[in-house]
């Protein structure tokens, strides 16, 4: 595993996949707990504060990607009306009707890779390399929060309104971030997600 | 004890130590950018290092104060003004009950930091009293009229120290930060930090709680390194290159991940300095 120091008190370590970070992640949290913080990334993990480097490093060479993983956890249903305005977009790009892109969305497993962009911006995994989509060529200056959106093989829900340059299928009234919560984050690294048409 | 702000400035937070534990679900660590002055300023009046305080952006604040109460002002030099009357800088102050109270524009540096013994108690967000620019989690920024609930004073004011003001940088001299390796140095050359080290940069207008934008030479990726990065995690103090080579400090507001290489991080106890670097600055890297 590559290893990069990040400063006198972090390190980036590289990993082939959003499945090993969130993997890699959940282990040294767990081996580790006083490092300060813990960031999964699409083919990282950010170490931060981390004041026993020697401590760190036995544990990341003692780590192997996961063959027996934990309880998987619940999974989490998003129901969403599908009335994007990319929706008719993405059918072309996908090469099916529009109705095949709801059916398609929905029948897919997703799992959060990890959190960035925004507070409860969670990367979902999912999508297969075959319904591949590209971003808008300009953003858009403002996505409704809510918006059920999908970029490169990358799916997420914008927990508020922001500027955006990823195609909307639709909209859910789920709540993605509460800050008032001690879990303020209804989608975190690991979670698994299913999106619902709700006609 | 309540403060009423009667004239907000142009950007007044209230800030604390920061959001820790919460990067992974994207969440700003926010807190003091200056936190050596935010530091002196607590132990002025008291309080506790993990108070909140004001942090002020370079044209000061005013408020009058509901009841007694000690104050300190540090950070960048400002006139303290109680009631109309010019009072110290940087030495703990004991208020009445309806004083008012107003804070000057910078006259170096950039930000400056208000204590109040007792801390002000607005509810901690995921643990932490501060507002992040970013992400806006945490009070809100201070705006006319905000009334804001002050705690119970806990400790005893502090004698004042023989320097106060935090280490501004005086123009027209170069501020010098350090700096340590960063995780993509190798995209720019087997002597990244040297080369970055090697030249002069001002610190642009842009410049804010998230970043100290510079302008200078470009640091350009060197050809088998450029292709595209997957967003990685950032820290404090990184020093990220965009495409057009023009360096980014991140500073207390950053974004949790970031898909441009991170050629350096500075020296965490040369953050201080950054927080007080106006637009128009000049800065120098040298390697730590």
């Amino acid at each position: 595993m590559q290893l990069h120091p990040v400063g006198p008190s972090a390190l980036l370590a590289e990993v082939p996949t959003p499945e090993a970070a969130h993997s890699l992640a959940s282990w040294i949290r767990h081996q580790c707990p006083d490092i300060r913080e813990v960031v999964p990334a699409a083919e990282t993990v950010l170490f931060d504060g981390v004041i026993d480097h020697a401590l760190l490093s036995r544990q990341l060479a003692l780590w192997e990607p996961d063959t027996s993983p934990d309880e998987p956890p619940p999974t989490l249903c998003i129901p969403v009306v599908y009335d994007g305005p990319d929706l008719a977009a993405v059918a072309i790009i996908w090469g099916v009707p529009a109705a095949r892109v709801v059916g398609l969305h929905t029948s897919i497993e997703f799992v959060a890779a990890f959190c960035g962009f925004s507070p409860g911006f969670a990367y979902l995994t999912g999508l297969p390399r075959s319904l591949s989509v590209p971003r808008l060529s300009t953003p858009r200056t403002r996505v409704p929060p809510g918006s059920v959106a999908i970029a490169d093989t990358w799916c997420a829900v914008y927990p508020s309104a922001s500027p955006g340059g990823w195609l909307i299928l639709g909209s859910t009234e789920l709540r993605m971030w509460d800050q008032s919560k001690a879990a303020p984050a209804l989608i975190s690294p690991g979670t698994r997600v299913r999106f619902t048409d709700t006609i | 004890m309540r403060i009423e702000i009667t004239d907000p400035g142009l950007l007044t937070t209230i800030q604390d130590r920061g959001r820790i534990g919460y990067a992974h679900l994207g969440v700003p660590r926010a807190g003091a950018l200056d936190r050596r002055s935010a530091d002196l300023a607590n132990r002025l009046v008291g309080n506790d290092p993990n108070d909140a305080v004001l942090e002020t952006t370079v044209s000061g604040v005013s408020f009058t104060v509901g009841g007694a109460v000690t104050i300190a002002l540090t950070g960048a030099r400002a006139s303290l003004r109680v009631n109309g009357y010019e009072r110290a800088f940087a030495e703990p102050l004991s208020l009445r009950a309806g004083a008012r109270v107003t804070i000057g524009p910078a006259r170096v540096g950039v930000r400056s930091y208000v204590a109040l013994s007792g801390g002000v108690d607005v509810p901690p967000v995921l643990g932490s009293r501060s507002t992040d620019t970013l992400a806006f989690v945490g009070p809100d920024v201070l705006t006319l009229g905000a009334s804001l609930l002050i705690g119970r004073p806990g400790g005893t004011p502090a004698e004042a120290p023989p320097t106060g003001a935090s280490r501004v940088a005086s123009w027209p001299g170069a501020t010098r930060l350090r700096v340590h390796e960063g995780p993509r140095r190798y995209w720019f050359g087997g002597d990244a930090l040297e080369g970055l080290s090697a030249v002069s940069y001002v610190v642009a207008a842009s410049s804010n709680r998230i970043g100290l934008r510079l302008s200078g030479p470009s640091a350009r990726a060197t050809g088998e390194k450029r292709r595209e990065l997957a967003s990685e995690g950032i820290v404090l103090g990184a020093i990220q290159i965009p495409p057009d080579g023009q360096p980014v400090v991140f500073l207390n507001d950053h974004p949790t991940t970031g898909g441009y290489p991170v050629i350096g991080v500075v020296e965490p106890a040369d953050l201080d300095l950054c927080a007080q670097l106006r637009p128009g600055s000049l800065i120098e890297f040298s390697v730590a």
